[in-house]
């Protein structure tokens, strides 16, 4: 070069993308890229022991859901495909009180859960993905009806409203056994 | 004469190479921003099973995961096939769940605690047992917050 005769030298930079091709490889290897997703669920606090009993719900208003060891369903007394289990749940909830012996209006519908030591854990995710399916199902309803938006699009306020009229109460039993074998 | 022009009558000249770095230091950094470190070895076999109606799980630094399963081909000689609970990175009892949520609550400041969740990672075999005890012992552990992990997808 003309300005400094006997600057530095240039540095061979042919050498860097290996260097970075060697990075590249070491962070594909060791990272990982996959989302976590799952299903949302909030568990009860521990029962204390001085706590009164909880208020009575009147029978009507609860959906019984057993699942059994055999990963069976027995929905309200009776046996269900849990591909039927969305439309049942969805009926109950929606039922305002045109059933007498089915809940009074959503806001009271509670769906009680309970399963088996012996159940399998995928049954018991299809079978809450299913009911929070059915509640899903109902809230878009309703936002579309009243606001013309899907559910998951309107913003905070509007979703606590739909909330509201499809409070998700999905109760799950302490824990025993159904259908004996452990 | 020039050297240079000794062989090629009139070849292709060479493509230059210059920006070869630039554009893989563009992929590296892409890969650094968009993936997370893998946080620990499993020791189980966990395929979640498939749900529609999931959530994104975030917050990454709040998770704790809990990883339940039938331990893999390697360890069944010595640990069986029966599922097991691994925390961290060992095996666990149910009854270390709860000083392992106590440690996860001490590592984060005091304001985080209630948004703290529990991911369970559990194998779609594995059976409603083990899991009810692990949500018994989250309850005694007053980590109330869950996630059941699963993939997108029906069946």
């Amino acid at each position: 070069m003309a300005s400094n005769r006997r600057g530095l030298p240039e540095i061979n930079a042919g050498s860097m993308a290996d260097i970075a091709f060697l990075l590249l490889i070491f962070f594909l290897v060791t990272t990982t890229m996959d989302q976590d997703t799952g299903i949302n669920r909030k568990l009860p606090p521990m029962p204390d022991s001085e706590q009164e009993t909880p208020p009575e719900i009147n029978a009507k208003n609860i959906y019984v859901v057993l699942i059994n060891s055999n990963n069976q369903l027995l929905v309200e007394g009776e046996k269900m495909q849990i591909s039927d289990l969305k439309a049942g749940a969805k009926q109950f909830i929606n039922n305002n009180g045109m059933d007498p012996r089915s809940s009074d209006n959503p806001e009271k519908a509670i769906i009680s859960l309970q399963n088996d030591r012996g159940t399998e854990y995928k049954t018991y995710i299809r079978v809450q993905n299913e009911l929070a399916a059915a509640y899903t199902e109902l809230r878009n309803d309703a936002s579309l009806g009243k606001f013309g938006e899907r559910y998951a699009d309107l913003d905070k306020t509007k979703q606590k409203e739909i909330r509201k009229m499809y409070p998700q109460k999905i109760s799950e039993a302490e824990p025993k056994n159904i259908g004996g074998n452990e | 004469m020039s050297k240079f022009r000794k062989n090629g009558k009139k070849g292709m000249p060479a493509i230059s190479t210059a920006s070869l770095p630039d554009i893989v230091f563009m992929l590296l950094f892409f890969f650094m921003v968009t993936t997370v470190m893998r946080e620990t070895t499993l020791f189980v076999k966990v395929q979640t099973p498939k749900a529609t109606e999931i959530k994104k799980l975030e917050k990454k630094s709040l998770v704790s995961y809990i990883y339940i399963g039938s331990p893999i081909k390697r360890l069944q000689a010595s640990f069986g096939s029966a599922a097991r609970i691994q925390l961290n990175d060992a095996f666990a009892t149910v009854e270390e769940i709860q000083e392992f949520i106590a440690t996860e609550q001490q590592a984060r400041d005091e304001k985080e605690i209630p948004y703290m969740t529990t991911s369970i990672k559990a194998d779609e075999t594995a059976k409603m047992g083990v899991i009810t005890d692990v949500k018994q012992e989250l309850r005694k552990a007053n980590a109330l917050k869950i996630n059941y992990s699963t993939r997108k997808g029906t069946y």
